[in-house]
């Protein structure tokens, strides 16, 4: 049995009379020890069923789902006091942009140390020396005289490994990362991946690592959810993915690479935007930006169904060799 | 932090010269002076005028005056009441801790109820609660001072008699003024009763002039609140599994506080402005209700050392207040 079970989860903004779906039917399942790389634009919804996994999609949004299960428990159903007792200990998140997500008026040892005062028995000096020991054990050099610093008087990937440090104290079971490196430089984005993968791999956590970026998925990840407008469009294993896409939106995703596009005068990209609240289509969501758009397409809404080995939300799902298959 | 406390106390300076020549000049822009109020309606011997205004100084052309009042004040020398013929200094320094007694009740009454309805505000933002507190802060903030205190007294000390209408303490107790605030010398005489006599007296004034920095502390309170919980770190804080109390209380308040001690330091002026008018209901006998006798009686020296001190006061509890934030703040105290 999976460690974490999502089936057909959905997260709905506004009124009732008027809603929104910010993600429609998302099914999902991670095993321990596993990386899954969840990829998609801004807005395809891949930060909010996270946040909604965690339970911090706030009113008026609305979370519904068949199963959310972690570790065999009923995460939806569970009364929130003893959700607080998972979250943040056995699930722990960490998010985009660091240096916004420490509190400013507190030092970085009281943000680490309420953590483990939250959910373990540690007080007094051995809480101090737990402390000590995550910031050492997320590479923070002279990690004793950052414990008395304010998050003002770090870098951003000191925050980040700040972050981690947190999100690591309980030792969880799985952790979720949203975009951890978007926000830092190019060469500070490597070693907080590489951080990220070894601690990942020392403590067997199962891991969600939310990217807009392939090319870390392709590093890391052994499975990847390509998410587009709230759905799931694809599910495959690496690397599969980059050489067989079968979902036209993820094949589209892997030629925006410029590695991928050797050769070409521009890089390829896909007209248009996700659909918004205002401008969904009828039918397949991607059917306004799809070159391989069909009547079918417009009129119908494809289910995510088994395409070679993997599963893709297309009507004429990609073949080996990249085309559509009509008929 | 002692560069941060110099600085500060740079900008004292002009202003303290600022309020000097502003309190001189109102006082003499209003016609008549003390003579004048004191002789009434009698004829008045010009020969005599004219020796009473040489002995008072009045005189003298303006700038003169001034430069007098100036020098003066900058040796701690405040003058001479022209009608008690008391030190201005030692009557404001009976009086002052009264004055000081209320508006320390009513900042406390204003700040513990106006934090409270401000977090559970924004907390319950947009329910029945939000609206009822915020309803009832605008109200407050729009209420006048002296309607508001006349329908209390009637209610609560006329109608109900819970609560005495007017003074400090009842007439019966004798209580040797050592620090001059009631509250602290009755404990002092280990005399209970007096003691809750005193603070009976309290009650009313302390609310009424508590009333309109209660409503904007707690507005302010929202507001900041609510731009608080939005944050990032908000965020996180929820993701550590923390109590939805220990989350707005810890992570939310602390932040939210930075205008709101702000607006506190801003609301003592309001105070001392608003207690002339509750001391002057409430027959409180503190600086307020002096000064407003003091104008009608054009007693330049009172009104020229009493504005001065009370000025003195707010800048040096404004002084306090960018300390304090400094000390909330850790990223203005670490500035350069």
């Amino acid at each position: 049995m999976a460690l974490l079970d999502i089936k057909n989860l959905s997260v709905e903004f506004g009124s009732s009379a008027h809603p929104f779906r910010a993600v429609s039917d998302v099914s999902l399942s991670v095993d321990a020890g596993e990386i899954v790389g969840i990829v998609g634009e801004s807005g395809s919804g891949k930060s909010v069923t996270m946040l909604a996994l965690m339970g911090l999609i706030d009113a008026p949004g609305r979370v519904t789902a068949d199963a959310l299960t972690f570790d065999g428990k009923d995460l939806l159903g569970m009364k929130a006091r003893d959700k607080r007792k998972i979250v943040g200990r056995d699930i722990s998140m960490i998010f985009q942009d660091a240096l916004t997500s420490l509190n400013p008026a507190y030092t970085v040892g009281f943000q680490l140390a309420e953590t483990l005062r939250q959910h373990t028995g540690l007080r007094g000096d051995a809480l101090k020396k737990r402390a000590l020991e995550l910031l050492e054990l997320v590479e923070i050099p002279d990690a004793k005289s950052r414990l008395s610093a304010y998050p003002h008087q770090l870098s951003g990937g000191m925050s980040q490994r700040v972050m981690i440090a947190m999100a690591i104290a309980c030792n969880p079971r799985f952790l979720i990362a949203d975009e951890p490196t978007t926000a830092l430089d190019v060469t500070v984005q490597a070693q907080i991946m590489e951080l990220l993968v070894s601690l990942q791999k020392s403590q067997g956590m199962g891991l969600i690592l939310i990217t807009h970026d392939l090319a870390v998925v392709s590093e890391v990840a052994q499975r990847v959810v390509v998410m587009y407008a709230g759905e799931v469009v694809e599910q495959s294993p690496i690397p599969t993915i980059f050489d067989t896409p079968r979902h036209p939106y993820t094949q589209a995703l892997l030629s925006s690479i410029p590695e991928h596009s050797k050769g070409a005068a521009r890089l390829n990209t896909l007209p248009g935007v996700v659909p918004g609240q205002f401008d969904r289509p009828t039918g397949c969501l991607l059917s306004p930006r799809c070159p391989y758009v069909q009547d079918r397409c417009r009129a119908e809404h494809p289910p995510l169904a088994p395409a070679h080995n993997a599963l893709a939300r297309c009507f004429f799902a990609l073949d080996d060799a990249g085309k559509p298959v009509y008929g | 932090m002692i560069r941060f406390l110099l600085r500060r106390i740079g900008v004292v300076i002009p202003t303290f010269l600022g309020i000097t020549l502003l309190a001189f000049s109102l006082i003499h822009l209003i016609p008549g002076d003390p003579i004048l109020v004191m002789m009434g309606e009698r004829h008045i011997d010009p020969e005599f005028y004219k020796l009473s205004m040489q002995k008072l100084g009045l005189d003298q052309p303006l700038y003169l005056q001034y430069w007098h009042y100036l020098t003066h004040a900058l040796h701690g020398d405040l003058g001479v009441s022209v009608r008690s013929q008391v030190p201005v200094m030692q009557e404001f320094l009976t009086l002052f801790p009264a004055t000081v007694e209320l508006s320390i009740c009513a900042m406390i009454f204003a700040t513990i109820v106006g934090l409270g309805a401000g977090i559970i505000a924004a907390v319950k933002r947009g329910s029945v609660a939000d609206h009822g507190v915020m309803g009832v802060a605008l109200a407050g903030y729009s209420m006048p001072i002296f309607w508001w205190g006349l329908i209390l007294i009637m209610v609560f000390s006329v109608q109900l008699g819970l609560t005495p209408v007017s003074g400090r303490i009842d007439l019966l107790y004798d209580v040797t003024p050592v620090t001059g605030l009631m509250l602290v010398d009755t404990l002092l005489a280990h005399d209970m009763d007096a003691f809750k006599s005193a603070l009976e007296h309290l009650i009313l004034p302390s609310i009424v002039l508590g009333t309109i920095p209660m409503a904007v502390i707690a507005r302010m309170t929202r507001s900041s609140m609510l731009e608080v919980l939005r944050e990032d770190y908000i965020r996180t804080a929820r993701a550590k599994g923390l109590s939805t109390t220990r989350i707005v209380l810890v992570h939310g308040l602390r932040n939210a506080l930075m205008p709101v001690v702000t607006v506190i330091g801003l609301q003592v002026g309001t105070l001392l402005a608003g207690a002339v008018l509750t001391e002057t209901i409430f027959s409180w006998p503190g600086v307020g209700s002096w000064l407003i006798n003091a104008i009608g009686a054009r007693d330049y020296p009172v009104v020229q050392g009493g504005i001065l001190l009370i000025a003195t006061l707010i800048i040096f509890v404004n002084l306090l207040v960018d300390v304090l934030y400094g000390i909330i703040n850790p990223r203005i105290r670490h500035a350069r």
